[in-house]
């Protein structure tokens, strides 16, 4: 039960963070903390591929891409020259296509952001398959180059497809309706239910993967990072487990784009840098690294004070500094159980205590 | 019909001709010892049979069925269990959780299931925590059920290495050195564990260093030397045969 206490606690701060904004006068906030929720899918995502499995990726932000540009594109991109070719009529009787107005007034034919979103995604999922069974055979620095590989390949591919609209990025993206009257959008009027669809989402990743890291497979997956040898040697299949959570937090990132570009109406080439992937890495490390709740928390943090302008021009540098930092004082991040023990203990080192 | 079947076994690491033309075999319900000296190739051959890699040459038959070049994990779930002797624990994961992962290939739950906490799952993961506190009480150490694995004294660490490997309810257990590095009561304890096992059905084929505690337990003992067999035998006869006294005793003398 005490599983659920932090998701209880979580739903909670939710609700009266939006009641505080909207008695306060200041739900321009729920904006960015939309936003927030959705980085903070990709980053409990990579918690559980990076902390618990024990596989790096600098390649997160290719997932988060792949989502958001394929789900920019297929509902804005044109479809009414292709109008007579049998396999768009066929998509079309199978209700996965509308037609719209444009600003002018012309008609114009695209795909349904439910269609487009389920492609985003299972693109995703499947190039994260493609790209896992090669990579994850690799360790450490290894697996490190050739995410980082990966990440750059999807940057250029972004920043040099017209397709993908090259350095200007893909905008005027529509609206995802989930349900009639809830939809995903930048919409003034709809901010607080996007709040809530942003943070229901978290919440129902939170409880999933929280589910499943003290399951038979999270243990198996714990087992697989402390070491390999033995967890083959116990009957842990691997090289399935790490491909299967491969592509788990894959898809957590390519939801996160899809639903981030259609409530930001737009993305652009940024969202596919290396630095963002970085980004993503250097937050659930200084999380603790093997702490969903610590990567959820200094997620919502940093990314809220990013997306607030707080670190000003030095942004980038400040998720560098992170790292360094992290890596040099803390390796097991900032939030978990024995931080105070070591607080306590570098203290006492460089204190006039006896040694 | 054997347990286990080596036959004609080989692995070269380059020039290094660790296991050269190994055979025999281990009946069901046997203690076997394979001993020799250092870098005689015991834990490679141990590596060879557990899938650790594949042998260079020959055949390894396990229940009848061969196993050779199979993964470790799918050597693992057909009931071949095994120790290390460099202990390899989970760090982060406690004495328990270390146990429990010794009846992954006994259990079933998905990566849907663990997500979703699926009735059966709940029933399951019950179901493997209670063996798993079996195999820790049967190893005298259920009290340290919760503390982290790899902080433990070093014979607990052997301890919890042990119950992990039983708990995969093996029907042959490879024990690579479970004495290494144990004190002479912690030894005779070890000693007794292995035959109460062995007399719940367990076959148990092990590497050991210890003399006495491998002519007291074992049935059979297989001597290696420079990756060759150069002797397969009863502790009694092993004791009175002249090669092995020559090269693995004498060895032994020399060493001290
Ligand atoms: N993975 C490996 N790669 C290269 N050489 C290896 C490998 N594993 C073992 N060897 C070599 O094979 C030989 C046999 O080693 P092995 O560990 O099997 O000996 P052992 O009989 O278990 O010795 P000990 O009693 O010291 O444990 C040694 O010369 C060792 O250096
Ligand atoms: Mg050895």
């Amino acid at each position: 039960m005490a599983r659920y206490l932090p998701l209880a606690l979580l739903a909670i701060v939710v609700i009266v963070v939006q009641q505080i904004a909207q008695w306060s006068d200041a739900t321009y906030y729920l904006t960015q903390l939309t936003m927030t929720a959705y980085y903070s899918l990709v980053i409990v995502g990579l918690c559980l591929l990076m902390g618990y499995a024990g596989q790096i990726s600098l390649g997160h932000a290719g997932f988060f891409a792949i989502g958001g540009y394929l789900s920019a594109m297929l509902t804005t991109h044109d479809l009414m020259p292709y109008q007579g070719n049998a396999l768009f009529k066929a998509l079309g009787s199978l209700g996965l296509l509308v037609h719209q107005q444009d600003l002018f007034g012309a008609s114009v034919l695209h795909v349904t952001p439910w269609a487009a979103c389920i492609a985003a995604v299972l693109t995703a999922a499947l190039i994260a398959f493609c790209l896992g069974i090669p990579v994850l055979k690799l360790k450490g620095h290894y697996l490190a180059m050739a995410t980082l590989g990966f990440g750059i390949i999807i940057f250029r591919v972004a920043l040099a497809t017209p397709l993908f609209g090259e350095a200007d990025g893909i905008s005027e993206v529509p609206g995802f309706t989930l349900l009639p009257g809830l939809t995903v959008s930048g919409d003034f009027a709809a901010r607080t239910s996007n709040y809530y669809i942003a943070w229901g989402m978290v919440l129902l990743t939170m409880l999933l993967l929280s589910q499943l890291i003290h399951s038979r497979i999270g243990r198996a997956l714990r087992a697989i990072h402390g070491s390999e040898e033995a967890a083959r040697a116990m009957g842990v299949d691997t090289a399935r487990y790490k491909l299967q959570t491969f592509v788990l937090s894959a898809v957590l990132a390519a939801v996160a784009g899809v639903f981030l570009t259609h409530f930001n109406g737009g993305l652009g080439p940024s969202e596919a840098g290396i630095m963002k992937s970085v980004r993503y890495v250097a937050i659930v490390a200084i999380g603790g690294m093997a702490n969903l709740w610590g990567a959820l928390i200094m997620g919502v943090v940093l990314n809220f004070l990013s997306l607030r302008g707080f670190f000003g021009t030095y942004d980038d540098a400040v998720f560098g500094a992170i790292l360094i930092v992290i890596m040099l004082f803390a390796p097991h991040g900032l939030l978990h159980r024995g931080i105070l023990r070591e607080l306590k203990n570098l203290f006492r080192k460089n204190g006039h205590g006896p040694a | 019909m054997a347990l286990l079947e080596l036959t004609h076994v080989h692995k070269r690491f380059g020039g290094l001709h660790a296991v050269n033309d190994v055979s025999f075999a281990v009946q069901p319900g046997q203690i076997k010892a394979v001993i020799g000296p250092n870098g005689a190739g015991k834990t490679t051959l141990f590596n060879c049979i557990a899938g650790t890699f594949p042998p260079s040459e020959g055949s390894v038959h396990f229940n009848g069925q061969p196993i050779e070049g199979l993964e470790p994990h799918r050597i693992a779930s057909r009931g071949l269990s095994r120790t290390f002797q460099n202990i390899k624990l989970y760090p982060g994961l406690t004495a328990l959780e270390n146990v429990m992962i010794g009846r992954h290939c006994r259990s079933r739950a998905g990566f849907w299931a663990g997500m979703l906490r699926l009735p059966s799952t709940f029933r399951e993961e019950r179901e493997i925590r209670e063996r798993s506190l079996e195999y820790l009480e049967l190893l005298g150490i259920a009290d340290l059920a919760d503390s982290e694995a790899t902080s433990l004294a070093f014979g607990q660490q052997r301890a919890v290495e042990f119950a992990r490997a039983l708990a995969a309810e093996p029907t042959l257990l490879l024990l690579d050195e479970p004495a290494a590095g144990l004190n002479i009561y912690e030894t005779a304890e070890v000693a007794r564990l292995i035959t109460t096992i062995r007399d719940r059905g367990i076959t148990v084929l092990l590497v050991e260093h210890d003399m006495s505690l491998v002519m007291d337990i074992s049935d059979e003992i297989v001597v290696l030397s420079f990756g060759q067999k150069i002797a397969e035998d009863t502790p009694h006869n092993i004791q009175q045969n002249t090669e092995v006294i020559r090269i693995y005793l004498g060895e032994d003398d020399a060493a001290d």
